[in-house]
């Protein structure tokens, strides 16, 4: 529990930090998290969003330290996944159920799908403004960021944005605001953009536009996840617009499993050849790395090696499981290059061609393909490849 | 013809089609190949909703 921050005057921090929690749907959060909710104190007051199923009680307490939670007006949900939605039953059960709840049209059929109840949903759109005793919000629908129902809510006269997950970083620890913990929340920002956005980065750009068109003054960002955005909230919204434009560094990255290391000595030798084109590369063996930290290296990458021996002619599970993965959050503008070695039947290689093609990734060649061991000639034509790759991006980002 | 709308806002309008899927202008929403899904988020046609 942790004692409400104040954000500014009358609105609170009442949210929870999941210390604990390390696997969240499949993304790895090594540093716990946090879910964040908002309460806004006045002629009436409103809380913006909720926490985590199990986390409600705790989000009381936290809101009992400002006022008895019975006493809220009304809530806002600006997005329907559970762990902010979590705890509307309960809230709205203190509050009474015909209390208005606040959402977009695709967030009541969310709610309704989720938690079977007909509250007293307000829908409001993109635009519409509501004004509840002194305070006034306004609304921006930002439709599949990340879910239908995702919405922004901003507080015209104290500049607040309440931006859902947008701006989101998986963080649980004692800093509240960017001021207080500097550059190291980059890292995490970065993470939760290439894991939970970068599918809807066109999407991205076209927000990050309509919000510099209506010139909207934002002082301050509170996103639902991780630390607030009070010293400079630009910062954040230019990383956005940097990822979201999915430009290509002069990076490579090597991605592979191997049965026997033969497809591991594959991919020594084409991290050499990426090297010797002074092309910066990560050799990343997926049973070591977890697929969001691969994702997270990905957002930039220019160029992918990806290895796999052929098991019972098909890929390796692990590394399906991190092509699945990268796949559904189509990321853009790479080049890339399949490699694996196998023993009577080599689709591997053929399949992850496939894979590269459905994602419309630019293929160097055909791949490489050993059987069972390499020798020293075919860790030439691996160093090849990696040369060919690397020489390919440089011409790209030179172009 | 009537236009159909997906859960994640993009908007399916026969008089436009779907150019940069092969979809071409006046195709109404009965006669797309199975295979089109939501150019926007993926979605199968199935979840798309009649606009009234």
């Amino acid at each position: 529990m942790f004692t409400p921050i104040k954000i500014a005057e009358g609105i609170y921090s009442v949210g929870c930090r999941d210390w604990d929690i390390r696997d969240f749907h499949g993304y790895s959060t090594d540093e716990g998290t946090t879910y964040n909710a908002f309460l806004v104190q006045g002629e009436k007051n409103i809380l913006i969003d909720t926490v985590k199923s199990g986390f409600g009680e705790e989000m009381l307490d936290n809101i009992s330290r400002i006022l008895d939670p019975k006493k809220i007006d009304a809530v806002i949900s600006n997005h329907t996944e559970m762990d902010h939605s979590g705890t509307i039953p309960l809230v709205m059960h203190k509050i009474g159920e015909d209390k208005p709840l606040y959402c977009s049209k695709m967030g009541a059929k969310n709610l309704k799908s989720h938690y079977k109840k007909d509250y007293n949903y307000q829908v409001v759109g993109s635009g519409e403004t509501v004004t509840l005793g002194n305070r006034t919000f306004s609304f921006l629908e930002t439709r599949m960021l990340h879910w239908p129902d995702s919405m922004f809510t901003y507080m015209p006269d104290e500049k607040i944005l309440f931006s859902s997950d947008a701006f989101g970083q998986h963080y649980a620890g004692d800093k509240f605001f960017d001021d207080e913990i500097g550059e190291e929340i980059m890292p995490h920002a970065r993470k939760y953009y290439a894991n939970i956005l970068l599918h809807f980065s066109p999407l991205v750009q076209a927000l990050l536009a309509d919000v510099a068109g209506m010139n909207l003054d934002i002082r301050m960002i509170c996103p639902d996840h991780g630390i607030i955005w009070r010293k400079d909230p630009a910062k954040i919204i230019t990383a956005y617009d940097r990822w979201s434009r999915q430009a290509p560094a002069k990076k490579a990255l090597v991605i592979f499993d191997s049965m026997w290391e033969s497809t591991a000595k594959m991919a020594r030798a084409i991290t050499s050849g990426i090297e010797s084109e002074d092309v910066h590369v990560r050799l990343m063996n997926t049973r070591k790395w977890h697929r969001s930290d691969i994702m997270t290296e990905v957002l930039d990458a220019g160029a992918l090696a990806v290895g796999s021996p052929t098991l019972n002619n098909g890929i390796f599970p692990v590394i399906a499981d991190v092509m699945t993965y990268i796949k559904g959050l189509r990321p853009q503008n790479k080049i890339a290059a399949a490699f694996g070695s196998y023993g009577w039947s080599g689709e591997a290689v053929k399949i992850l061609n496939k894979e590269f093609e459905e994602m419309k990734w630019d293929m160097v060649s055909d791949g490489v393909k050993v059987l069972y061991v390499p020798d020293a000639s075919d860790l030439a034509r691996c160093f090849d490849l990696g040369a060919v790759l690397a020489k390919t991006l440089k011409e790209k980002l030179a172009q | 013809m009537d236009k159909w709308e997906c859960p994640c806002g993009y908007v399916y309008d026969p008089e436009e089609g779907d150019l940069d899927n092969g979809i071409e202008p006046g195709t109404a929403w009965e006669d797309l190949p199975e295979s089109w899904v939501c150019p926007l988020c993926g979605a199968e046609q199935e979840y798309f909703e009649k606009v009234d």
